[in-house]
C-alpha cells in the first residue's frame, strides 16, 4: 500500500489513544496494529520505522518495538 | 407440506396478569382480564361469525355479525367489542342469534357481485366463509342501488359504482367487493402506522379510500401488504393470486433483504411462488412486513438470473459458458498457480451478508483450511465492523443487546444514523406504535428522517447535526449527564470498572466537551442537546438504535464507544426496554460476523492468535490455522495493486458497487488472475472475473440467518435451486477441487460443526430450531433457551468498561473547490446495491438515485428540482438528478447508492474507521453544478459494462 495512506492509519489509531496515560496509549496503539494489522502491513510499517519514520506521530514510534514483529 | 391456517382470534391477545373464568356454551374457559368475548370462545374452540374484527387490530364493531346472548344482560352484544367478566355465561348459538346473522348476511350479500367462481380469493373469502357458517340459503330482497354494478339496468352509468386501482405493482383495490368493514384501515394505522387509508361518506356511500381520492401508487401507502392481509374479501388483492390462483402449501422462511429477519410463510402451487404472507409467529415481526419481503422476490425468476457457471481467460473476453466440472478446475488450477508462484497468502475470499451462516462458516473455512491463510474479509466490513470492536471493547461482545420486542416497554427512543422507516421498515412500525403509545423519541441525524414528524408522532429533539461531528455530540450528551449529576451511580458502583469510570467522568466533565462548547462545530442548538441529555438520563427507559450513520465514519468505532458510555452511564443495560441496538443493513450481517468472516478472528469472535481457539479448529479440521491476521478489502485490493495478492472468491457480494473509491477497488481487481464471482446476477464485480459460479436464492436453500437481535432464523428450501445447487454446495465443490476433502451432505451438519466449535452456539441444532421456531444466542447450557437481553447480571467482559472518546475531526473537510457535505443512505423500496429489488416491481417508487439539495444551495447554483447536475469530489464525479427538499440542511446534500448507473462511490474516499477501516461514506465534501446528463466516465463504464457481459453459449 502506499506509504502515505499505511502512514495515515497508524497516525490515526495513535489519534484515538493519545489522551491516555503515556504508558496506557503506548500499550493500545500496538495492541491494536499487532491485533488488527496482517503481517505484511506490519513489515512495511517497520521498514519505513527503519528508514527513518518521517511522517509517523510519536506515539507510534514509541509503539513500534512492542508491535508484534513479522515472520 | 400442506397450507398453514393460523388461527385468526378475532381481537389482539390481552396481556394482564389477572385471569378471569367464563362459560361459552357451557364451556369453562381461563383467559387474561380484557381478552375479548370473541377471543375467549376462540380459546375454548368455537368460532363466532365475524367480518369486522381481526385479531391484527383493535375491534371496531360496526358488522354486528358476532352478535352474543350473554346471562343477564339485555340485548346481543358484539362479542369482538365485550370484554371478559368472572362468571360469564356466554352463549354463541341461539335462534335468535342465528337469524339476525341472516339478517346482516343478506343485507351485505345483496350488495355484493356473486361472481365468486371466477373470483381472485374463491376459497379464501371471509364473506363467502360466513355466508356458509351462518346457513345463508336466498337473498329475499334486491337491491336498487348497489356499489357492484358499472351501469344500472336501463344501461346508465351507476354513479356509486368505481373502477378497480391497479396502480400498485403488487395488489389491487376492487371498490365493488368492498364490505366497508375497515379492517384495511386499521392495519395501515394500528399495525403499518402510515395512516394512508380513510373511510369516506357515510351509510351506504362510505367507501376506502387512499390519500386524497389518490390511486394507491400516488398516495402515502408504502406497500406493505398489511391491508391486503387484514381484507377480508377480494377487494385488495395480490396480483399474483389473481394471475395464478390461490396457494395449496406453505414454507416457513425467513425474508433475505435486511436486518429484521421477518418470518414469513412461502404459499405455493407446486413450485410456483404464488405469495410471501408474513408469518404471526415469527418473533421479529409479529406477523408484519414490508414491500421488499411480502413482494420484492420476483427477482429469483428474473431473465437477468445467470444459470450456469462461465469463465474466460481474460476480462476482455466474452464469457463462455461450461460445465460446473470445468469452471471449478479452472478455478482451482489458477488459485494454486498463484499460490506457488507468490506464496498461500496471495488469495482470499469475501463472505457475504446475503448467504446463510452456514455458507458463510464454509468460505472463511475455505480460506483457513484450504487455502491455508486468514484472508478471510465480509460488506460487514463495510458497515457494521465499528459495532464489532466498540461494543466488544466496552461491553465484551459485538452484538445488540436487546430483542425488538423490547421497544414495547420503552420510554426513551434514542435514534442515532439511522433511518428506520427505509432502512428497517418493520421495526419502524413496532416502535411508531410504541411511540403513539406515548414514550419519547430524540432523534441525531444530519437529515429530517421521516420519523422526525409522521402521523401522530413526533420527535421530542430532533438534533441535526453537520456529518462527521457524532463523537462531538455523543460526548457532550455524556458531559451534561455527568457533570448535572444524572448518571446512574448504584448501576455503575454494581456493574462497571470503577477506574474507567472515573478517568471517563474526569474526561467528559471538561469544559471544552460541553454543548455550548461544540455548538458551532456541530450545529446542535446547546439547550436542545442539553434536554434532550435529561430526557434520556432521566425519562424511564431509554433505548438507544443506530445505523450506519454512525459507524461509517473516520471516527465510527469512538462513536459506537461513547454510545456503549452513555447506556452504562444512565443504567440503560440489562433488562427489557433498554439498550444499545444496531440496526444492521443486510440480513445476515450479524450472521457473517459472528461465523469468523473478519481476518483476525474465527467463529465466535475469537482472535486467531489464540492458542486453545486455534486448537479447537486445528483439531476438527485437521490443519494448522495462522495466527497471524489476514488482509481486510482494501489491504487485498492495496496488495493486489502492488502484486503481491492475485486470487479472490467473492460470494454474494458486488464489492465494486459497495465498497467505497470505486476506481481504487476497479484498479485492485483488474490487476488480479483469478476473480471467481458467486452471484445469482452478472454484478459489477464480475466485470473483472474470470470465473462466475451461479448462486442459489433463499429460496432454494436450507439454512440459517441471524438478524439484528441476534435471532437466528431458519431458512427453508422452498424449491430446488434453478442453478442446480445451494450456495453451500458450490463452495464445497470448489473446496474439493482444491482438495478440501468435505463432505457435507445438510446444511443442519455444517451448523452442528458450528455448535461444536463455538460456546455462544453450544446448544443450536436444527432441531432445537424446529423445536422453538428461533432462538437468540447466546444459546447454551447457561441460556438453553436463548438470550432475547444480554448482559442481565453482568457485561460478558465481566464489568462494562467506560472509555474516552475524544473528537478528531475527519480530514474530509470542506472548502473554496468542495463546499458541500454528502451522506448517503438507502430508501425503502430498495436494498444496498440493488441488484434484487432493481429486478422487481419496487422500480415504480424509485427508478433512479437523485441528489438531495436544500432549496438555497440549489438557488445559488442555479439548478432547479429534476436538473441533472455534475457532482464532483477529489476522489471523482458522476451525474444525477436533483430533488429539492428541506429535509437537508443548507450545506448539506444527500444520495442513495441503488443503482449502478449512478455510481455514488466514484464521489466517495478512502478515508475510513480509525479502528476497522470501515469506510467514511457518510461525509464527503463535494461540489454540485448543472449538467447535461451521464459523465463521460458513466457513458464509458457503461459501454465497459455491456463489452464484459457478453456471453458465449456452450456448443
Ligand atoms: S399497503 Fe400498507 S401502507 Fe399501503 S395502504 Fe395498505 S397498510 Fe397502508
Ligand atoms: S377494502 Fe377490504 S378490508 Fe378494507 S373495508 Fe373493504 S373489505 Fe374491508
Ligand atoms: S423489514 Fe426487512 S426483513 Fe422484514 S420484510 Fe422488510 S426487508 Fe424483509
Ligand atoms: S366482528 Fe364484531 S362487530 Fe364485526
Amino acid at each position: 500500500m502506499s506509504p502515505e495512506k499505511l502512514t495515515y492509519m497508524a497516525n490515526q489509531i495513535a489519534g484515538f489513544f493519545r489522551t491516555r496515560p503515556r504508558q496506557e496509549a503506548i500499550d493500545g496503539v500496538a495492541d491494536h496494529i499487532s491485533k488488527f494489522w496482517a503481517p505484511r502491513m506490519r513489515a512495511q510499517l517497520f521498514s519505513m520505522i527503519e528508514q527513518g519514520g518521517a511522517g509517523f506521530d510519536p506515539l507510534v514510534l514509541d509503539a513500534a518495538p512492542s508491535i508484534r514483529k513479522v515472520g | 407440506m400442506t397450507l398453514i391456517k393460523e388461527t385468526d382470534f378475532g381481537t389482539p391477545a390481552a396481556t394482564s396478569e389477572t385471569m378471569v373464568t367464563l362459560t361459552v356454551d357451557g364451556f369453562d374457559v381461563t383467559v387474561p382480564q380484557g381478552t375479548s368475548v370473541m377471543r375467549a370462545s376462540v380459546e375454548a374452540g368455537i368460532k363466532i361469525p365475524k367480518l369486522c374484527a381481526t385479531d391484527m387490530v383493535d375491534a371496531f364493531g360496526s358488522c354486528r355479525l358476532c352478535l352474543v346472548e350473554i346471562e343477564g344482560r339485555r340485548g346481543t352484544p358484539a362479542s369482538c367489542t365485550t370484554p371478559v367478566e368472572p362468571g360469564m355465561v356466554v352463549r354463541t348459538q341461539t335462534g335468535r342469534l342465528k337469524d339476525l346473522r341472516r339478517g346482516v348476511m343478506e343485507l351485505y350479500i345483496s350488495d355484493h357481485p356473486l361472481d365468486c367462481l371466477t373470483c381472485a380469493a374463491n376459497g379464501d373469502c371471509e364473506l363467502q366463509d360466513m355466508a356458509g357458517a351462518v346457513g345463508l340459503r336466498d337473498v329475499r330482497y334486491e337491491a336498487v342501488d348497489t356499489h357492484f354494478r358499472a351501469k344500472n339496468t336501463s344501461g346508465e352509468a351507476n354513479p356509486q359504482w368505481m373502477a378497480k386501482d391497479e396502480s400498485n405493482p403488487y395488489f389491487t383495490y376492487d371498490p365493488a367487493k368492498c364490505i366497508v368493514c375497515s379492517r384495511c384501515v386499521r392495519a395501515c394505522e394500528e399495525v403499518q402506522g402510515t395512516f394512508a387509508l380513510t373511510i369516506e361518506g357515510r351509510g351506504f356511500d362510505s367507501r376506502v379510500s387512499a390519500g386524497m381520492h389518490e390511486d394507491f401508487l400516488a398516495s402515502e401507502c408504502v406497500s406493505c401488504g398489511a391491508c391486503v392481509q387484514a381484507c377480508p374479501t377480494a377487494t385488495l388483492q395480490e396480483k399474483s393470486v389473481i394471475e395464478i390462483g390461490t396457494p395449496d402449501r406453505s414454507v416457513v422462511t425467513t425474508c433475505a433483504y435486511c436486518g429484521v429477519g421477518c418470518s414469513f410463510k412461502a404459499e405455493l402451487r407446486g413450485d410456483e411462488l404464488v405469495r410471501m404472507v408474513p408469518y404471526k409467529d415469527g418473533k421479529a415481526n409479529r406477523g408484519h412486513s414490508c414491500v421488499k419481503g411480502r413482494f420484492a422476490y420476483g427477482y429469483a425468476s428474473h431473465k437477468d438470473r445467470i444459470l450456469n457457471p462461465m469463465i474466460r481467460e481474460k476480462i476482455t473476453d466474452p464469457w463462455r459458458e461450461v460445465s460446473w466440472e470445468e469452471a471449478l478446475s479452472f478455478a482451482a488450477t489458477r488459485l494454486r498457480a498463484i499460490q506457488y508462484e507468490l506464496g498461500k497468502d496471495a488469495i482470499g475470499v469475501i463472505t457475504s451478508s446475503r448467504c446463510t451462516n452456514e455458507e458463510t462458516y464454509l468460505v472463511q473455512k475455505l480460506t483457513r483450511a484450504v487455502f491455508g491463510n486468514n484472508n478471510t474479509d465480509t460488506c460487514a466490513r463495510v458497515c457494521h465492523s465499528p459495532t464489532g470492536y466498540g461494543l466488544g471493547q466496552t461491553f465484551g461482545t459485538s452484538a445488540g443487546t436487546q430483542d425488538f420486542d423490547s421497544v414495547e416497554q420503552t420510554d426513551v427512543v434514542v435514534v442515532i444514523g439511522a433511518n428506520p422507516t427505509d432502512g428497517h421498515p418493520v421495526f419502524a412500525s413496532r416502535l411508531k406504535k410504541r411511540l403513539r403509545q406515548g414514550a419519547k423519541l430524540i432523534v441525531v441525524d444530519p437529515r429530517r428522517i421521516d420519523l422526525v414528524k409522521t402521523p401522530h408522532v413526533e420527535a421530542a429533539h430532533h438534533l441535526a447535526l453537520r456529518p462527521g461531528t457524532n463523537v462531538a455530540v455523543v460526548t457532550a450528551l455524556a458531559h451534561v449527564i455527568v457533570t448535572e449529576g444524572l448518571f446512574d451511580e448504584a448501576f455503575i458502583r454494581e456493574r462497571c470498572d470503577q477506574d474507567a469510570f472515573a478517568d471517563y467522568a474526569e474526561f467528559v466533565s471538561d469544559e471544552k466537551h460541553s454543548p455550548e462548547a461544540v455548538e458551532s462545530l456541530t450545529g446542535v442548538p446547546a439547550q436542545d442537546l442539553r434536554e434532550a441529555a435529561r430526557l434520556y438520563a432521566r425519562g424511564g427507559n431509554g433505548a438507544i438504535y443506530y445505523g450506519l450513520g454512525v459507524t461509517e465514519h473516520s471516527q465510527g468505532s469512538t462513536t459506537v464507544i461513547g454510545i456503549a458510555n452513555l447506556a452504562m452511564l444512565t443504567g440503560n443495560i440489562g433488562r427489557p426496554g433498554v439498550g444499545v441496538n444496531p440496526l444492521r443493513g443486510q440480513n445476515n450481517v450479524q450472521g457473517s460476523c459472528d461465523m469468523g468472516s473478519f481476518p483476525h478472528e474465527l467463529p465466535g469472535y475469537r482472535h486467531v492468535n489464540g492458542q486453545e481457539v486455534r486448537d479447537i479448529f486445528e483439531s476438527m479440521w485437521g490443519v494448522s490455522i495462522s495466527d497471524e491476521p489476514g488482509l481486510r478489502i482494501p489491504n487485498m485490493l492495496d496488495a493486489a495493486v502492488d502484486g503481491t495478492f492475485k486470487g479472490l472468491y467473492c460470494q454474494g457480494e458486488d464489492i465494486l458497487q459497495s465498497d467505497p473509491d470505486t476506481k481504487h477497488v476497479s484498479a485492485g481487481l483488474a490487476a488480479m488472475d483469478c476473480v471467481i464471482v458467486h452471484d445469482l446476477f452478472l454484478n459489477e464485480t464480475a466485470n473483472y472475473a474470470h470465473v462466475f459460479l451461479p448462486g442459489s436464492t433463499f429460496l432454494e436453500k436450507d439454512g440459517t440467518f441471524t438478524n439484528a437481535e441476534r435471532r437466528i432464523n431458519r431458512v427453508r428450501k422452498v424449491m430446488a435451486p434453478r442453478n442446480g445447487y445451494a450456495d453451500w454446495e458450490v463452495t464445497q465443490m470448489l473446496a474439493n477441487a482444491m482438495g478440501g476433502n468435505w463432505s457435507y451432505t445438510h446444511p443442519s451438519q455444517i451448523m452442528d460443526e458450528i455448535a461444536a466449535t463455538t460456546p455462544s452456539f453450544a446448544n443450536v441444532s436444527y432441531a432445537l430450531l424446529e423445536e422453538k421456531g428461533s432462538v437468540q444466542w447466546p444459546c447454551n447450557d447457561k441460556t438453553p433457551d436463548g438470550s432475547p437481553v444480554m448482559h442481565v447480571d453482568e457485561f460478558v467482559r465481566g464489568k462494562g468498561r467506560f472509555i474516552r472518546t475524544d473528537y478528531i475531526a475527519t480530514d474530509e473537510k470542506t472548502g473554496p473547490r468542495f463546499p458541500l457535505l454528502l451522506t448517503t443512505g438507502r430508501i425503502l423500496s430498495q436494498y444496498n446495491v440493488g441488484a434484487q429489488t432493481r429486478r422487481t416491481g419496487n422500480v415504480v417508487w424509485h427508478a433512479e438515485d437523485l441528489l438531495e439539495i436544500h432549496p438555497h444551495d440549489a438557488e445559488v447554483r442555479g439548478v432547479k428540482d429534476g436538473d441533472w447536475i455534475k457532482l464532483a469530489s477529489r476522489s471523482g464525479e458522476t451525474a444525477l438528478r436533483t430533488k429539492i427538499t428541506d429535509k437537508v440542511s443548507p450545506g448539506v446534500v444527500y444520495t442513495t447508492f441503488h443503482h449502478p448507473t449512478t455510481q455514488a462511490n466514484v464521489i466517495t474516499t478512502d478515508y475510513s474507521d480509525w479502528a476497522t477501516n470501515c469506510p467514511e461514506y457518510k461525509v464527503t465534501a463535494v461540489q454540485v453544478m448543472p449538467s447535461n446528463g451521464p459523465t463521460d466516465w458513466q457513458e464509458k463504464y457503461e459501454e465497459f459494462s455491456t463489452l464484459s457481459r457478453r456471453i458465449e453459449a456452450a456448443e
